[in-house]
């Protein structure tokens, strides 16, 4: 049976999640083997379907345009899934506020179970998936005709944005949904490299006292180009905005280097992070629960460390 | 108008859960059990709504053990009216307490439901999106402010990945509580007296005649593997040349 993607798009371009959920379903073809389709609605769908029907591994892109998909409104999407539903046997959606928002409809609408953040593909029926904050991982296994599920992005690696050519089909809109409109954002424009896709991740925690220290961790990522992240804590005080945060109830991220900042280290803030590949902590409490994940640990007050390491990094 | 608030009965936010040693699951017994977070903060958030004048009852609903009448009991400590429990003992899947949900809409009416994001168990992020397709009520998830737009709708501010969005959404409506939507008072030594004698309805699975049979099955649960124990460096400068020669990551 062929596998469905929801596609995840902003101006104009594929998000890296929907790369990383391709790259999932060539793992998931190869136990059902069938083809991965993706599915791309937008106000204006064309430009972004040429850019799908280039990934690596796409079959077909299926490609509707309509206002109603303007704004990723979850009864507009998941009604045109659910329209498509009937000819796949795994409909995919990424694990992103996005994809958290419509994939438990469109399983609802089919009636069948819905399966979140699933981290490994055993067969074609039965998953992994982290619960409990990460600290345990649940192997689950549907009988459902159709799997529906968001897929973590930081456990599976990308495929490339290039090297397909998938035959391009219009499709109709389905009905929207009059009850629900979008009135406007409020995006934090940075041009840092974004947070989950980031390779270098600078996080800041309750440590820092306040959001003008932040910029020390900003200068920091400025020269590793790097994102800058957060606990909760530090976002609940204001010092940064909601998307900053990482954790269980957050952002997962899993860069090649993980810097956490006056961060303790709690179980749900290790939920978001502990997949990095290299993790740094800097905390003056040397009884910290972040030291017993960190590969390199500083015990030092951060207000010293962090300009240190900022003239470090400008040395050769 | 009233509201009804899904109030889970959870493992404690502050207990690290422990695999049991047949992978069945997670050890339940003997240890601290709470009120989900997320709806902590959707009882908080329901009570302000009848304390603005939008409301007149506040129902806490929980579908669970039988202990989970602790849970709703803390709900109407807290201010809520009266409670509803949905016994059962089986580990059920957010489709099928959708389901249950959905079966209590249906007598109670309700303009508004507030259950929570996550429930931080099975962290499964589902129920709220289910019982909107279900019902055909409107979805707000992820909620860090709501807000009436005249009587029959809310503007809703979601938190979301690039960071916040409002939508408007006609009701009656599903809200999804985020972490910075209010803070939750506690309940009061006197309320928690009183809450004993407020209304608490015991209903059975069977009762509510919902099909609650699931074809998704836990084959088993097994600890994630552990991070070896790194080093401790002595300065910055130690610091970074470990991390350009060691670990080449910058
Ligand atoms: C339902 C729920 C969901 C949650 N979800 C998340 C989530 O997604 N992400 C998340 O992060 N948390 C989450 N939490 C919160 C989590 O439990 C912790 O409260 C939070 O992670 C603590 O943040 P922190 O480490 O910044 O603050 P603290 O625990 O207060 O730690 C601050 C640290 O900074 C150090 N410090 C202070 N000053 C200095 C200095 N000058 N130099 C060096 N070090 C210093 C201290 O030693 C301390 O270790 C959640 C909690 C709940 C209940
Ligand atoms: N057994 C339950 N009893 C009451 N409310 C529940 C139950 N399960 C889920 N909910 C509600 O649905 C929300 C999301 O749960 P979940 O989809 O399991 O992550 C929770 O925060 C609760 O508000």
């Amino acid at each position: 049976m062929n596998t469905l993607i929801l596609a995840e798009h902003e101006n104009g371009d594929l998000r890296a999640a929907t790369l990383s959920v391709v790259a999932c379903a060539k793992a998931l073809v190869q136990h059902s083997r069938g083809e991965v389709h993706l599915l791309v609605a937008a106000g204006d769908a064309d430009g972004i379907a040429a850019k799908a029907a280039a990934i690596d591994g796409v079959s077909k892109v299926i490609a509707v345009s309509d206002a109603a998909y303007e704004h990723e409104l979850a009864e507009n999407l998941s009604a045109l899934v659910v329209k498509h539903a009937e000819a796949y046997g795994h409909i995919l959606f990424a694990e992103t506020a996005s994809g958290k928002n419509v994939m438990p409809r469109v399983a609802a609408l089919l009636d069948v179970s819905a399966i979140s953040g699933i981290t490994e593909v055993v067969s074609a029926d039965t998953f992994v998936r982290p619960i409990y904050a990460g600290n345990a991982l649940a192997t689950v296994r549907s009988d459902d005709a159709v799997k529906v599920v968001t897929v973590r992005p930081t456990a599976f690696d990308a495929v490339g944005a290039e090297g397909g050519s998938a035959a391009i089909e219009s499709a109709d809109a389905a009905a929207a949904d009059a009850g629900v409109s979008f009135l406007g954002q409020e995006l934090s424009d940075s041009d840092r490299p974004e947070l989950t896709s980031a390779d270098i991740v600078v996080s800041g925690g309750r440590g820092m006292q306040n959001g003008e220290n932040f910029s020390m961790l900003d200068d920091i990522a400025g020269k590793l180009n790097a994102a800058v992240g957060a606990s909760r804590a530090a976002v609940d005080a204001g010092f940064v905005p909601n998307e900053y945060q990482v954790g269980q109830t957050g952002k997962v991220v899993a860069p090649n280097l993980y810097l956490a900042v006056g961060i303790s280290g709690a179980i749900q803030h290790l939920a978001g992070m502990k997949d990095s590949k290299v993790i740094v902590a800097i905390n003056k409490d040397e009884e910290a629960p972040i030291f017993q994940v960190a590969d390199y640990g500083l015990v030092a007050d951060l207000f010293d460390a962090l300009p240190e390491l900022s003239a470090a990094l400008d040395a050769a | 108008m009233k509201i009804i608030v899904g109030v889970k009965r959870v493992l404690d936010y502050n207990v690290k859960a422990r695999v049991k040693s047949d992978k069945s699951g997670i050890e339940l017994q003997n240890v601290k059990m709470s009120m989900n977070p997320f709806d902590e903060i959707a009882v908080e958030e329901a009570l302000r709504i009848k304390e603005a004048g939008h409301a007149e009852e506040v129902i806490a609903v929980s579908i669970g053990p039988a202990q989970s009448q602790e849970t709703i009991r803390t709900a109407l400590a807290m201010g809520a009216d009266r409670g509803i429990l949905i016994e059962t003992d089986e580990q059920l899947q957010p489709l099928a307490i959708a389901k249950l949900f959905k079966h209590v809409i249906d007598k109670e009416s309700p303009g508004l439901v507030i259950l929570g994001k996550q429930a931080i168990d099975g962290d499964n992020n589902q129920t709220g999106q289910m019982l909107s397709a279900l019902t055909g009520m409107n979805q707000a998830t992820f909620a860090s402010k709501v807000e009436f737009d005249g009587d029959a709708a809310l503007k809703v501010t979601r938190e979301v990945d690039a960071g916040l969005e409002s939508i408007r959404v006609a009701m009656p409506a599903i809200v999804t509580t985020d972490l910075r939507l209010n803070e939750p008072r506690y309940a009061k030594l006197p309320n928690i007296m009183k809450a004993k004698k407020k209304p608490l309805d015991v209903l059975a699975v069977a009762d509510t005649g919902v099909d609650t049979t699931s074809k998704l099955s836990v084959v088993e649960v097994n600890e994630p593997p552990k991070r070896e124990a790194g080093i401790v460096v002595k300065d910055v400068a130690e610091l970074v040349e470990k991390l350009r020669n060691e670990a080449k990551v910058i």
